[in-house]
């Protein structure tokens, strides 16, 4: 090929070019004529630019040059008339009715209950507490004796324990869970166990068979009651209010000696009394205690050498006082406009 | 417990009100749940004063005009003779519920309207006088609550006694609490104080005592370690004496007659319960303790016709029993309007031998309730001589005998208190001078012992057993509100977070922002699969006695329960415990996903008014994809199942989970549902060991840097026609095998039958993206790799491509 046909060409590529560019009214019009010009694969200009090797060396620098000119010119015109569309496209046609709504996925909900066992563990989390899980069937053992229950205790009647055997039961706590980690683990241990537990308790608006507890346990050497009620302040605070107000009374378990309730300053009265109280201005939030000793002993801990706190609370209740859940069956129902209710 | 704010006074003459009581006993001792003003039923009445009077002639009845303080002066009439101008009196606005229960409405007497009633003191039930209206003294306004012109502030505490105290479950108990607490000395109510001491000694014996005209045997010592008994003769049966009643009434009990009065006096008084017989009605003039006899049937004092069992403990006469043993006593022995001569029991039972009466005979009493938790064995001599001595002054009779067979039981061991122990484990050292103080306080002897404390605890704490029993004394008593709190640095804990949580965490995510709600439902089921259910003994109810064992169970029924409310957009999951039973152990318990998805696949929209409902390629996937999270690091894959199920869930190999269409109980409007359900892990439940903190749970494999590419791919389609004999996935392996390195891409994008393709066959294609790491694809190579992946098609699987 000679350097003159070369040069034909493009120049008729130069001039046919442009006119064919102003010619593309939309996007894929636009798209069409890129292609079909300075398309890699299949455009004119690729044509052309195929020809140079079979020019004379000496032509090939020139041609080249006027190759690169025509392909800039035709990019250049390309982007306007691309840019010149979208314009076009943007303000023609009827305008969007911005107040529509957009398209919407479903949201998912975390159950309420579990809502409130995150924020227990997301503030304990902090203290270096990891947590642990038992089994739901346990055994007398684990759910009883080892507790530093008496053998008869009235918690053992099958009025309020479900039995699966002579020696099995569902746990009626979440506290069996302190004696298998400590057999586990060596001290410190810092852990929380939520998870279900059982009782025999017919299904009211607020009573059920089944419900989730979360148990807190501190075993290491040096750890008193101070530091129990430091930390569970502390998590009043996070938990409700930097200004709550927390009162400790003496209460009783088999596992806890010894044993104390945590109330909070109630919420809806500030303290003044009103029916969520029942009258006495405090809500009872959890049970806690300093870890009896023969729970550790039960254990295999020294009980001289370590000592350790534990509470125990119900997020159920929690759930419903937080959320303003009138009955606690509700929880359980799945209905899905409550759950959609906490949807995120 | 219901405590009186009065009687507890008699007691301990503390000075305290009522509220600052209630603070003290919840800060150091029980927590008081109830806070009763006793006669909160006074609060509507209000201070009235005459303002004009005059007599209604021929009558005995004054037309009064009455300012009650609400602007207005009433017309009330009224029969009393006292009514006096200028005086004021209690009033009873209409609409007021008298204590008796009658409502003061407006009346027409005589031509006279009345707004309302002046009262007397026996109409408010504040005494006996109703020879004229309350003049009331006082500089209070008309109107203002008669509650707070007349000192009627008798209060109920409700307190919250555990199961460790049963010495709280009296007024002495209490006060005795308060004594220690407010430094006032316990003593004996004015009204026991006084009674005359029987002038004898009571007749004893290890196994028996006799008097004349009563023997008392204990058969069964075990049962009942000792039985006192009082003979008093003369009494008068009738009604209790104002001070016995209000007591009685005051704890929400209903006075009966003085002898029924005076023993709930012991016992809500002193924790002892006791018990009256008609001496008369005692064949032979025996009082046995012994076994219920096999057969043998007692009528009790609420009238049930008992049978009784050999395992039961009863008080027999010389014939038959006659009273449940530390439960109730028997009709045929009751005391009534012709009792003369009594015979009074107070004994100590066996805890446990009584909640086996009680439970056998499903009964349960306040004595019952005593008697099981403990009474204190040391006051039984006192409290006999005691209780003979009211029965005698309020039933006007004399005591002839006492008896006092067998013994209590011992006080409790001494313990020891390390002082240094007190601070270790409170967090702040308390002096031993305190320690021992408060120890004192509530009755417990204490001597030093080298540096230790040797504490002998009063006869009626037997939970003290421990140390630490004795530090939590001296914790509650300080406060527990003043003890220090103090948070102190910990060591980082040797517990890792336990697997079956973080998966669930994990798994939860996702469910979540694929649009799930989580459920937390019972668990209990009306059946299973498989063999090896587990029932619960006792279950709540014999529709569902057993313990699940699938997570999807329990999801379709919340379903349907969903459906039942016309809602059917469901998508939940549930993170949730199955359990099989396994033979001599405990049950295998797993946490498992179980996902259940129906209706449509997202909220309606206007520019798609119909979104496509959920179907089996939306649980495909999103199993697919929530398995990956569950478990990373394990090789997951859905294989085909048979129907119902469609995919087995594979992990490392092993079927771990199920894709399936559910069948529920739909209405025909419902759509089609579809659950996933994934075992996360087995929760162990043998004894854990030291040793057995097991291999770390697989993780996810950390994601490798992939240069981007700088060259361009080449991308071009497939249209097969494909024998029903043969899967997509076996095409696409070929596909995948044949295509080599530079295949990047290989995804399936249609399916069709009909028009064109034979029967037999669909027609899949497939959009192949080629790519080479350093250089453009010429078309050659393109169009040679088509022509390769068609012959492969064709040699391997007899596939060929679409053509037309």
């Amino acid at each position: 090929m000679s350097l003159a046909a070369f040069l034909a060409s493009l120049d008729q590529l130069a001039t046919d070019g442009p006119a064919r560019i102003a010619a593309a009214d939309s996007l894929e019009a636009w798209s069409e004529v890129r292609n079909a010009l300075v398309g890699r694969q299949a455009g004119r200009l690729s044509e052309i630019m195929n020809g140079l090797g079979a020019l004379a060396k000496e032509d090939r620098r020139e041609a080249g040059q006027r190759a690169n000119a025509v392909k800039q010119a035709l990019e250049g015109a390309l982007e306007e008339r691309r840019a010149a569309i979208a314009a076009a496209a943007a303000t023609s046609g009827p305008a969007l009715d911005l107040t529509m709504p957009g398209r919407r996925t479903w949201h998912g909900a975390v159950h309420p209950v579990s809502l409130v066992i995150d924020e227990v563990i997301e503030i304990f989390r902090e203290l270096g507490f990891t947590v642990a899980l038992g089994p739901e069937a346990e055994t007398s053992w684990y759910n009883f004796g080892a507790l530093n229950f008496p053998a008869d205790h009235p918690a053992m009647d099958l009025h309020d324990t479900l039995y699966l055997g002579d020696d099995q039961v569902l746990r009626t706590h979440t506290s069996p869970v302190q004696v298998r980690t400590l057999q586990q683990y060596p001290p410190p241990v810092r852990i929380l166990a939520p998870g279900n537990v059982y009782r025999r308790d017919f299904f009211d608006a607020s009573h059920a068979p089944m419900f989730a507890q979360i148990e807190g346990l501190v075993v290491d050497e040096g750890v008193t009651f101070a530091d129990l009620k430091a930390t569970l302040t502390h998590f009043a605070h996070r938990f409700f209010s930097p200004t709550t107000r927390t009162r400790f009374r003496p209460s009783f378990f088999p596992f806890t000696e010894p044993s104390a309730e945590m109330d909070v300053a109630c919420g809806v009265c500030a303290g003044s009394g009103c029916a969520v109280c029942k009258h006495s201005g405090w809500v009872e939030i959890l049970g806690s205690g300093m870890v009896h000793p023969a729970v550790l002993e039960a254990a295999g801990l020294d009980s001289e050498r370590y000592t350790g706190w534990a509470f125990g609370m119900g997020p159920a209740r929690t759930a419903i006082s937080r959320y303003g859940i009138p009955d606690i069956r509700i929880l359980y129902d799945s209905d899905v406009r409550f759950l959609e209710q906490f949807a995120r | 417990m219901n405590i009186s704010h009065d009687w507890l006074e008699r007691f301990v003459p503390h000075g305290r009100t009522a509220e600052q009581v209630r603070d003290l006993l919840t800060a150091h001792v029980a927590t008081v749940e109830g806070f009763e003003p006793l006669r909160a039923d006074l609060a509507p009445f209000v201070v009235g004063r005459v303002v004009e009077s005059e007599r209604i002639p021929d009558t005995k009845l004054s037309f009064n005009k009455v300012d009650d303080g609400s602007g207005a002066l009433l017309e009330v009439v009224c029969g009393a003779p006292n009514v006096a101008v200028g005086a004021k009196y209690p009033f009873a606005r209409t609409g007021t519920t008298m204590p008796a229960g009658l409502v003061i409405e407006k009346r027409k007497i005589r031509g006279f309207t009345s707004n309302g009633m002046l009262c007397s003191a026996r109409e408010l039930g504040l005494g006996e006088d109703h020879d004229g209206i309350l003049a009331l003294e006082t500089d209070a306004d008309p109107g203002t609550p008669l509650l707070d012109v007349l000192p009627l502030g008798d209060v109920r505490l409700v307190v919250d006694v555990l199961p460790n105290r049963p010495d709280l479950l009296s007024h002495r108990g209490v006060a005795r609490e308060v004594a220690a607490l407010t430094g006032v000395p316990l003593r004996l109510p004015a009204e026991v104080a006084s009674l005359p001491a029987f002038p004898g000694k009571p007749a004893t014996g290890a196994q028996e005592a006799r008097v004349p005209g009563l023997r008392v045997t204990i058969e069964d010592g075990e049962g009942c370690p000792q039985y006192g008994a009082a003979v008093i003769a003369g009494v008068t049966v009738g009604p209790s004496p104002a001070w016995l009643r209000a007591a009685v009434e005051a704890v929400g009990g209903r006075s009966i007659n003085n002898v029924v009065d005076a023993t709930n006096y012991l016992l809500h008084g002193f924790g002892q319960p006791v018990h009256a017989f008609d001496a008369a009605k005692l064949a032979g003039d025996a009082i046995i303790v012994r076994r219920a006899r096999a057969g043998e049937t007692l009528r009790t004092l609420d009238g049930v016709d008992r049978k009784l069992g050999t395992e039961m403990l009863v008080i027999a006469d010389a014939e038959r029993a006659t009273a449940l043993a530390g439960v109730m006593g028997g009709e045929a022995s009751e005391v009534t309007a012709a009792t003369t001569r009594v015979v009074l029991e107070v004994a100590t039972f066996e805890p446990r031998r009584t909640r086996t009466t009680r439970r056998a005979a499903g009964l349960s009493t306040d004595a019952s309730y005593r008697f099981e938790r403990g009474v204190d064995e040391a006051a039984l001599g006192e409290l006999l001589a005691l209780g003979a001595a009211l029965l005698a002054s309020v039933a006007g009779g004399r005591v002839e005998h006492l008896l006092h067979v067998g013994a209590p039981r011992p006080d409790p061991a001494p313990v020891t208190l390390r002082p240094s122990r007190v601070g270790h484990l409170l967090g702040d050292a308390v002096p031993v001078g305190e320690i021992r103080a408060a120890l004192e306080s509530i009755g417990f002897r204490v001597e030093a012992s080298g540096d230790a404390l040797r504490c002998a605890p009063p006869s009626w704490r037997h939970d003290v057993a421990r140390e630490v029993d004795l530090i939590e004394e001296v914790a509650r008593l300080r406060g527990f509100d003043r003890l220090p709190d103090v948070l102190q640095g910990a060591r980082p804990g040797t517990v890792p977070d336990h697997p079956l949580w973080t998966a669930y965490r994990r798994v939860r995510d996702l469910a979540v922002a694929s649009g799930l709600m989580e459920v937390r439902p019972l668990p209990f089921a009306a059946g299973g699969q498989g063999h090896a259910l587990v029932r619960v003994r006792n279950p709540l109810g014999e529709d569902e006695p057993f313990l699940r064992t699938s997570v999807l169970d329990t999801l379709a029924r919340r379903a349907e329960y969903n459906l039942n409310r016309m809602q059917g957009d469901v998508r939940l999951f549930e993170v949730g415990t199955t359990f099989r039973a396994v033979p001599g152990a405990l049950p295998h318990e797993e946490h498992r996903l179980g996902v259940l998805v129906m209706g449509l696949r997202r909220p309606p929209h206007f520019s798609e008014p119909e979104p496509p409902a959920w179907d089996a390629w939306d649980a495909k996937a999103l199993a697919e994809h929530l398995s990956a999270a569950a478990l990373p690091g394990r090789a997951i894959a859905l294989e085909p199942a048979e129907a119902p199920l469609l995919w087995s869930i594979v992990v490392d190999g092993a079927p771990a989970g199920v894709v399936t269409r559910l069948a529920l109980d739909a209405p025909v409007w419902a759509r089609p549902a579809f659950g996933i359900e994934l075992t996360l892990g087995v929760m162990p439940s043998a004894p854990p060991s030291r040793a057995a903190a097991g291999a770390p749970a697989p993780r996810a494999a950390v994601p490798r840097f992939r240069a981007l590419p700088t060259t361009p791919a080449a991308v071009f389609d497939l249209a097969l026609l494909v024998p029903d004999t043969i899967a997509a996935a076996r095409v696409g392996e070929v596909l995948r095998d044949a295509g080599g390195t530079m295949l990047e891409r290989c995804e399936l994008f249609d399916e069709f039958r009909g028009g064109g393709v034979p029967a037999g066959h669909r027609s899949l294609a497939w959009r192949l993206t080629f790519r080479h790491p350093e250089r453009t694809l010429r078309d050659k190579e393109i169009e040679g790799r088509r022509a390769q992946l068609l012959k492969t098609l064709e040699s391997q699987l007899g596939v060929r491509p679409r053509t037309a």
